[in-house]
């Protein structure tokens, strides 16, 4: 206990020391670092608490040393955790390399793999996209038709993806492609490939928000090297759907992590429909807002719950699934309830007139309506609950 | 900590093996068909007194177990997953509860061990209203020379039937020479067949424990009054915040039992030549009850914990999470008939029991817009 003691003295002192003041405010969206080859940087002190944080291991905190991390437990990583949200540090770098195929890299990856490919992910320098769902594999992933073809010494791939996050920005793709068409799942094996290889294409996607994040992306007899293979050929869908725990974990939290700018719906109620004493006037809306409040709570208990569990190694491991569902339907929720509570404030699409949060409240909502869908829809994760938590039959 | 540590572990596991050896449902089902009102097994109840159940929340220097709320929850929340028809919550969390923190050391000294042992039962008279309304109180309590008198009438009172000791709310009328209009509320211990009360079973429909009250000038000496002259409207507050975050144990077990019935079923029954369970109109359904069944489960260990160590946080935590439950079992136990089909609309199958005790749990100590209301109220808005 002690030593735990003192690990956050030291990470308080360390923090206090090194953590720009500006990375100590609230983090505007457009500051949020992604890393990579093209990354820019609108505060310079974003790049230098990267690189500080990077250093010491501290961007990915549980991974291994030799792989760019600090080897903390997970006691000491909620130790760091608590004591930079005290101190209200950023998070120092974002990224589905960070959060989704590092973890799997460590567990499935060569010696050499992770060599080559976690520590440049620890320091920011290569962003990743991932290059899963197709125009007709979406909820039935395992569908999935992107051909990669043995050619002695590398793969040759074909095909289409589409939904791919930030392709437009990023480094490095993850992808899911089809090595057999004897079996569906059993066809198919995870390849990374860096985006500048001559073949490779892509074309963002206007969203019903106006924001084009997602891209389609092509791939035209496109050469990966076979040590770009993770786990064996005709293996991948083991590895897929570890990741996408782990995405799903990310989506759940979504609302926490993007929801920030946007205050909580019971304070946005009070405002536009409370009275001086700050009560919100409307009984029915009342009702609707508490009961979105109350859940929200018991959510976050969840959460805290799951938590403990894992650490206590008791867990059930039927959360994940719930979470994803539960807290993407939840944040759904909070946009329609705060348009029920703005009216037409919330409904304006750009202009001088509204402010830029009743702006962004607006957008938001739009895009909040994916967040249902990516990841695995809230269909299929309702499917997972009842087959590996339930045992539902087929 | 919202998970269990070793001793709480133990007790819940002990508990469920004791329940279900000795209480299964169809206890519930033999006791509704012997007709007796009081709805009690009086041996097991001695077997429950030894187990130190009824003493959870008491001191060992009045004699109790001191287990505390979250241990007494898990032994709640088992009671609930076999309908246990017993005074623990009524008798042992409410009861007790507000002696603990209101009685004078007389009162604790005559009342605790004996409540402790399982000797004593007794049951808080509040209601007067068919829906919950903690702050309606025309039961009047005007003050002598020499006590108290009290009139007015009690119309729900959950385990009121057979106990020996009833703790009555009352409002204290203007006391004469006193000019303070402000009625102020009071609770007085009424030793049962005390002149002038008198307590008539209702038969509810979960064959449980109710009764109504009436008080035609109860004499009562000065001593009777809960803390002889201290305030406790803090204190029933309290205890009633404990009853309503016990009660949402008691209801989170039935509601994993109805459930954990219902799933069998869905795997059992077969229709079209497949097991009803692999439609997915039923799955998605069951996967929603499982989201709620979490969430109420956080929200219940939240507010145990706070009970035993976090007194501010607990009007809030059991608001929390009697709404939660409310709204769980509501879905749960009606979602439970709909699956088990016709099956579970016969007084055979034991899934009605759980439906029936489902809607009385709702009701006692605040429904879910009860709480909802109350929550924001605390909340500023």
């Amino acid at each position: 206990m002690s030593q735990l003691d003192d690990f956050k003295r030291e990470t308080r002192t360390w923090l206090e020391a090194h953590c720009p003041s500006s990375m100590r405010t609230p983090m505007p969206e457009d500051e949020r670092c992604w890393g990579g080859r093209r990354a820019s940087f609108k505060n310079p002190d974003t790049q230098l608490w990267l690189t500080r944080m990077a250093e010491r291991g501290w961007t990915v905190p549980t991974w291994p040393r030799a792989c760019g991390g600090a080897g903390l437990s997970a006691e000491e990583a909620r130790v760091l955790e608590t004591e930079m949200s005290a101190l209200g540090c950023r998070q120092p770098l974002f990224g589905f390399g960070i959060s989704m195929l590092g973890p799997v890299l460590l567990k499935y990856g060569t010696e050499a793999q992770k060599q080559a490919f976690l520590p440049p992910i620890a320091r920011g320098e290569i962003r990743w996209c991932q290059g899963y769902s197709e125009p007709g594999a979406g909820s039935d992933l395992a569908n999935l038709q992107t051909r990669a073809e043995d050619r002695g010494d590398h793969f040759l791939v074909n095909g289409q993806k589409i939904w791919t996050s930030y392709a437009h920005l990023s480094d490095w793709i993850f992808c899911l492609v089809r090595t057999s068409t004897e079996r569906k799942q059993g066809g198919i094996s995870f390849l990374l490939l860096d985006m500048q290889t001559p073949g490779v294409e892509t074309r963002p996607i206007t969203l019903i928000s106006g924001a084009s994040v997602f891209c389609e992306t092509f791939f035209t007899d496109v050469k990966v090297p076979k040590a770009q293979l993770v786990g064996q050929v005709n293996e991948g869908w083991t590895i897929a759907k570890e990741l996408l725990q782990h995405e799903r974990g990310m989506i759940s939290r979504i609302g926490r992590a993007f929801g920030g700018a946007i205050p909580a719906v019971e304070v946005l109620a009070q405002r536009y429909l409370g009275d001086s004493a700050g009560r919100i006037q409307d009984p029915v809306l009342r009702d609707e807002v508490t009961r979105h409040a109350m859940n929200d709570r018991a959510f976050e208990l969840t959460l805290q719950r799951a938590g403990e569990e894992s650490a206590a190694g008791t867990a059930n491991g039927g959360l994940s699934s719930f979470f994803k569902y539960y807290g993407t339907e939840q944040n759904k929720r909070k946009f329609e309830l705060i348009l029920k509570c703005a009216g037409t404030r919330a409904l304006g699409w750009e202009g001088e007139e509204f402010s830029a949060e009743e702006l962004a409240v607006c957008r938001t909502w739009l895009r909040s309506k994916g967040n249902s869908i990516e990841g695995g829809t809230s269909e299929i994760q309702l499917n997972v609950i009842a087959k590996r938590v339930l045992g539902l039959p087929d | 900590m919202l998970i269990l540590d070793d001793t709480q572990t133990l007790l819940k596991a002990s508990a469920a093996d004791f329940l279900a050896a000795r209480s299964p449902v169809k206890a519930l089902r033999a006791l509704r068909d012997a007709g007796a009102p009081e709805a009690l097994d009086h041996a097991l109840w001695e077997e429950i007194a030894n187990l130190g159940w009824p003493g959870a929340l008491i001191p060992e220097s009045f004699g109790g177990s001191a287990i505390g709320y979250k241990g007494m929850g898990q032994i709640l929340e088992e009671s609930g997953r076999v309908l246990l028809a017993s005074p623990l919550l009524a008798s042992s969390v409410v009861a007790t509860g507000l002696l603990l923190r209101a009685g004078s050391p007389t009162q604790q000294e005559t009342w605790l061990p004996r409540l402790a042992s399982g000797e004593v039962r007794a049951a808080l008279a509040l209601d007067e209203t068919p829906r919950h309304a903690p702050d309606t109180c025309r039961t009047l309590a005007s003050a002598g020379t020499d006590g108290y008198l009290l009139s007015g009438a009690k119309c729900f009172v959950p385990e009121g039937v057979g106990a020996d000791l009833l703790l009555v709310v009352a409002a204290l009328g203007p006391v004469a020479g006193l000019a303070d209009p402000v009625p102020e509320t009071g609770v007085f211990l009424v030793p049962a067949g005390t002149p002038g009360m008198d307590c008539r079973a209702l038969r509810m429909v979960d064959s449980r424990n109710a009764a109504t009250v009436q008080l035609n000038e109860v004499r009562l000496p000065a001593t009777a009054r809960l803390g002889e002259g201290k305030p406790v409207q803090e204190a029933l507050s309290f205890a009633l915040d404990a009853g309503r975050i016990g009660l949402a144990a008691e209801m989170l077990g039935s509601a994993e039992e109805a459930f954990q019935r219902t799933l069998r079923y869905l795997k059992l029954r077969e229709q079209f030549g497949v097991p009803i369970g692999s439609f997915q109109a039923l799955k998605h359904r069951a996967a929603l009850l499982y989201c709620e069944l979490e969430l109420t489960r956080s929200a219940v260990l939240a507010a145990l914990g706070a009970l035993d160590s976090l007194p501010v946080e607990v009007p809030a935590l059991a608001s929390l999470a009697k709404a939660k439950a409310c709204d769980l079992i509501g879905q749960v136990s009606s979602e439970a008939i709909q699956m088990h089909g016709g099956i579970g609309m016969t007084d055979a199958e034991e899934i009605g029991f759980f439906l029936k005790r489902a809607r009385v749990a709702q009701q006692i100590y605040g429904d879910a817009g009860f709480h909802r209301a109350r929550y924001a109220a605390l909340m500023g808005y």
